[in-house]
């Protein structure tokens, strides 16, 4: 795989941490000779939960991280810095806070200039502190708390969409397809599982659908692993609500849907926000049946973007799948690439500067060049897409679209 | 709120996935019943067997229910050397120690998984995974079924084996009199790893079971040891009946409390239930006096 | 007295650690470490001395972090007092399980299920009640400030853990040259022939339990300042369990310094091993896992028994060679 061809391989890495610690210890002033020994890069840390419990979203991440990291090299380099080339420090969150912790502090001692990734929110909230200690600038890459950026941190920017946004959006559209559709329907039942994400989108929803017309029926809290969805799809079933709302992670997305079908539940839309499978291209092509017009509020890519269409290509050929955590730490790399572009330093502070004016547009994301208000990206916003074709397209908002909303399901 | 007909669905629901974990804890009590030990790695076995059954698929075109001919006396054998060889020396038969190495296995298998699988949900979708029953008021999943079925027939046939054969009255010598029975003649390093043997076998059968409605990661197997644990307390360490009785009520159970207390907190239902049977009846409905 | 002074020994060579070394890095393994090496304390003082393996410590340590969460955050009380409290909190809900548990009679493998499952308990009614901010778990106020327990540099932090620390390690001392001790230990060796004896087996392993659970809870309270985020998976979840139970296995189950040393092995065996394997996920956990199964099998007293063992045959072969020099002399 493409992690032993990275540039600076784990032991080397350490080995330098632990040269760097000693002699911080020693008080010498050896380490900027290391970072000259090693020739003039710009070392980049990446920090991404590879093992543990989110260890597949981790290792998408990573993937995406370094495929950003080698194009950014091949075109040479950071211009401004002569074309010093990127050195990825590969850190492992563990998928846990203080394994986040830790890595921050390694990649610290050694010197890097900025942070990306964390994936899960409480992950990136304990590195966003750790960072905070050291001035060290860190760019979230998916983390939807609010309380990510909410916590007066000038350190800490995040590229992506937190929950307010993504649950605003997702009422938002679900009135206009249901608008479109001549309002069809009314009543809703929300399906989610029970930690940081699925609870604090459900507590939203439910506050912001009664306000847009829609009854709330029943909200339903399962566990994550949650061994079998009869029950939940039996009450369903017998409250027919017209729109089922799943709020949940992959393998519990999966076994959901495919005991709606088993049990013939077809409810008149299937709109998932944040699903886990819902707009993955493993789930449609692994049930092609069970997939078929389920609709997601989530973070997707910009499919009018070229180049986000060749990096799909790319991936793909590799036999990999382009997921929402390939292609975000992507965008995010080649954000805080620009960054050091145009601050024209290694130094910290100027890349936080740089972040914080920064109006970026080479990313494959549609959320437009980059403005980052309290370090959030103002233009972040979930797309919705609908499974049609065996295909996940774009439906919402329209300059995105590339198919109409199939609304309500055909029978 | 809900139709008499609604709760008997939860009622049999309950009993379709209780028969999964009835499955899952018929292993784990035959180990607990003769060894004394709270197999650990149980959890991890029923992950790795779960690997085997869609290799088995993926590579080989076996559908998992033929292979669990395979894979079965595969893990049988596996079972009988991580015992003989591993868990029984490293014990000094110190039943504290078993616990250990049983978790350090469970470390050992689940990552090893991980390292060479990967960390990405697989899943097989076959002609019949989706195929149901409809009994008018429900459909019923036909894996689920067969499943349910294939319950009690491993749990009778386990049975015969422990009450006939004689490999099965030297089992349960042991485990009611170890040095009794080492003095008769019995060779109890043997017997405990057959024991082992057999339970490992049981979890793989469960595997091959599962595979069609489930999904397969390394860490997939997890989900199911604490209940596991449970229907051993409540059924009876060491109780085939038991287990397989007690498999059905925890499913029914949880089906239940999922139903009115939501399926979040219903689960403190099984653990509730666990709790009381530890400590008011700790041999459970059918084990033999502590 | 010469264990007291061991522990000063340790407590202060630990203690000088800040002052030669700067790194951070090193910094937050060891307060991580340390606050682990608390947590296996605790455990150690029912699991080890008392000789009832709890496989469901995180009651304790997800107990004494939600206290300390929550008084700060749902009750403005002050962090000093909301880690008082949780410690407190720890060692009543360590009476209630052991209450239980011990007048029920429940020993071995039935004592360890019945811990696990009131921390599974324990971990959903967490994940479900809003008091304890349910699934999204509770988020502490950044406010580095000493009032608020939250310390700009490591080292301060550090010093805490390894007051805490040091506190566990005289209670451990304490305990295993006193009368209680002494009896917990009986009941350890033969709970019958203590019984006899007219030890009350009862009430002498649910006092080590209460004593064991306000431990555990103290790591628990200061994981919540440390890492300013709990939730139920966190607070509550296996892992601490296993990391409790483990490292005074490894370390010395029934000694004072066993969960210390513990922790520092099992730690830097942990970095060690991804240092070893890279970035390849899963090899280091392999290592770890049977790295533990070794430990089992080759020092069943842990590394702190299989020292003492060392040094026992040294002497033991040291007396002998004395005496055959001795008799050969006279001879």
């Amino acid at each position: 795989m493409s992690e032993r061809k990275m540039p600076l391989s784990r032991r080397r890495f350490l080995a330098a941490t632990a040269l760097g610690a000693a002699s911080a210890a020693s008080g010498s002033l050896a380490m900027p000779a290391l970072l000259r020994a090693q020739g003039a890069g710009v070392k980049l840390g990446l920090l991404h939960p590879v093992t543990g419990a989110l260890s597949y979203s981790g290792q998408q991440g990573r993937i995406g991280a370094t495929m950003a990291v080698d194009e950014i090299n091949a075109a040479g380099g950071i211009k401004a810095l002569g074309g010093a080339k990127i050195e990825p420090l590969l850190g492992d969150a563990q998928s846990t806070p203080d394994g986040g912790t830790a890595e921050v502090e390694k990649m610290n001692a050694a010197g890097v200039p900025c942070i990306v990734g964390g994936y899960a929110s409480s992950i990136c909230l304990a590195v966003s502190q750790a960072a905070a200690r050291y001035d060290l600038p860190y760019v979230v890459d998916v983390g939807v708390a609010d309380s990510i950026v909410s916590r007066g941190l000038k350190n800490t920017f995040r590229f992506g969409p937190g929950f307010g946004v993504i649950s605003k959006t997702a009422l938002d559209n679900l009135t206009i397809i249901n608008d479109q559709a001549g309002k069809p329907a009314k009543t809703v039942i929300i399906v989610h599982e029970d930690s940081l994400f699925g609870s604090g989108l459900a507590k939203l929803l439910n506050a912001q659908l009664p306000p847009k017309g829609f009854t709330i029926l029943e909200t339903i809290p399962h566990p994550t692993p949650m061994r079998d969805f009869n029950n939940v799809v039996l009450k369903i079933k017998a409250q027919n609500p017209d729109i089922v709302i799943p709020a949940n992670y992959y393998n519990e997305y999966v076994l959901f849907a495919r005991t709606m079908r088993e049990q013939h539940v077809r409810p008149k839309g299937i709109y998932s926000v944040l699903g886990g499978a819902a707009s993955s291209y493993k789930f449609v092509r692994q049930f092609p049946e069970a997939a078929k017009y389920i609709m997601d509020c989530n973070h997707w890519f910009n499919p009018k973007s070229a180049k986000a269409q060749e990096l799909k290509k790319k991936v793909e050929a590799n036999g990999q799948f382009f997921t929402y955590e390939l292609y975000m730490n992507y965008s995010v790399v080649l954000l805080v690439a620009d960054a050091i572009e145009r601050a024209a330093s290694v130094d910290r502070a100027k890349i936080i500067a740089a972040l914080e004016s920064s109006s970026f547009s080479g990313h494959v994301m549609p959320y437009g060049p980059t403005k980052f208000v309290n370090g959030q990206n103002q233009g972040a916003a979930p797309l919705n897409t609908q499974v049609l074709d065996n295909d996940i397209k774009a439906i919402l908002p329209p300059e995105f679209a590339e198919a109409k909303p199939v609304f309500p399901m055909p029978a | 709120m809900f139709s008499p007909l609604i709760l008997i669905t939860a009622v049999i629901n309950g009993l379709l996935i209780g028969a999964v974990y009835a499955l899952v804890a018929l292993g784990l009590t035959l180990i607990y019943g003769v060894l004394h030990i709270i197999n650990f790695a149980h959890g991890a076995l029923l992950s790795a067997a779960l690997f085997a059954a869609f290799m088995a698929y993926q590579k080989l075109g076996i559908d998992p229910y033929l292979a669990t001919f395979l894979i079965a006396p595969s893990f049988f054998v596996l079972g009988y050397a991580l015992q003989r060889f591993i868990i029984g020396p490293a014990s000094h038969g110190d039943d504290r120690n078993m616990l250990l190495v049983t978790l350090g296995l469970a470390v050992l298998i689940e990552n090893a998984l991980l390292y060479a699988f990967r960390a990405d949900t697989r899943t097989i979708d076959l002609a019949y995974s989706f195929k149901t029953i409809d009994v008018g008021f429900t459909f019923l999943s036909l894996p689920r079924v067969i499943s349910f079925i294939a319950a009690f027939v491993v749990a009778s046939v386990l049975w015969l084996v422990m009450t006939v054969t004689d490999t099965g009255k030297a089992i349960r010598a042991v485990a009611k009199e170890k040095l009794g029975a080492e003095l008769a003649g019995i060779d109890v390093a043997h017997v405990y790893a057959i024991t082992f043997g057999l339970g490992t076998a049981c979890v793989a059968i469960a595997a091959c079971l599962l595979v069609p409605t489930y999904y397969v990661n390394p860490s997939a197997g997890n989900a199911f040891i604490l209940i596991a644990f449970t229907i051993v307390v409540l059924g009876g360490m060491g109780s085939v009946p038991g287990a397989l009785i007690g498999g059905l009520a925890i499913g029914v159970v949880e089906s239940l409390s999922g139903f009115f207390l939501g399926e979040s907190l219903g689960q403190v239902g099984i653990f509730l239930i666990f709790i009381v049977v530890l400590l008011v009846r700790p041999r459970g409905l059918f084990g033999a006096s502590a | 007295m010469r264990g007291y002074a061991a522990i000063v020994v340790v407590v202060a060579l630990l203690a000088a650690v800040p002052l030669v070394v700067h790194s951070n890095v090193l910094l937050n393994f060891l307060v991580v470490t340390l606050m682990i090496a608390l947590a296996g304390q605790g455990w150690n003082i029912i699991g080890g001395y008392g000789g009832q393996y709890s496989f469901g410590h995180a009651a304790f340590f997800g107990t004494g972090a939600y206290v300390t969460a929550i008084l700060q955050m749902r009750y403005g009380v002050n962090a000093w007092l909301g880690c008082a409290a949780g410690i407190a909190a720890g060692g009543v809900v360590g009476a209630i399980i052991g209450g239980l548990a011990f007048r029920a009679g429940l020993r071995t493998s039935y004592f360890a299920l019945v811990t696990l499952a009131f921390a599974e308990v324990l971990r959903i009614v967490a994940s479900v009640v809003p008091i304890t901010g349910a699934g999204v778990g509770i988020l502490i106020k950044l406010d580095l400030r000493a009032q608020s327990f939250q310390f700009q540099s490591r080292t301060a932090f550090y010093l805490v853990i390894l007051s805490l620390v040091a506190a566990a390690l005289v209670i451990a001392q304490k305990l295993e040259h006193s009368r209680f001790g002494t009896w917990l230990v009986a009941v350890r060796e033969n709970e019958d022939a203590a019984l006899a004896l007219g030890v009350d087996a009862t009430r002498v392993k649910l006092g080590a339990m209460v004593i064991s659970a306000a431990i555990t809870a103290a790591a628990g309270c200061f994981y919540a300042q440390y890492f300013l985020f709990i939730d139920a998976p966190i607070a509550y979840g296996a892992w601490i369990s296993i990391e409790a139970l483990l490292t005074p296995i490894i370390g010395g189950v029934g000694t004072v310094f066993g969960a210390v040393v513990g922790a520092l092995v099992v730690k830097s065996l942990g970095e060690g091993a991804k240092l070893m394997t890279g970035d390849v996920p899963g090899l280091d956990l392999m290592i770890y896992g049977a790295m533990l199964v070794l430990v089992v099998a080759f020092a069943p007293r842990g590394l702190v028994g299989a020292f003492a063992d060392a040094r026992a045959r040294l002497m033991r072969r040291l007396a002998s060679a004395r005496k055959s020099v001795v008799e050969v002399t006279r001879g």
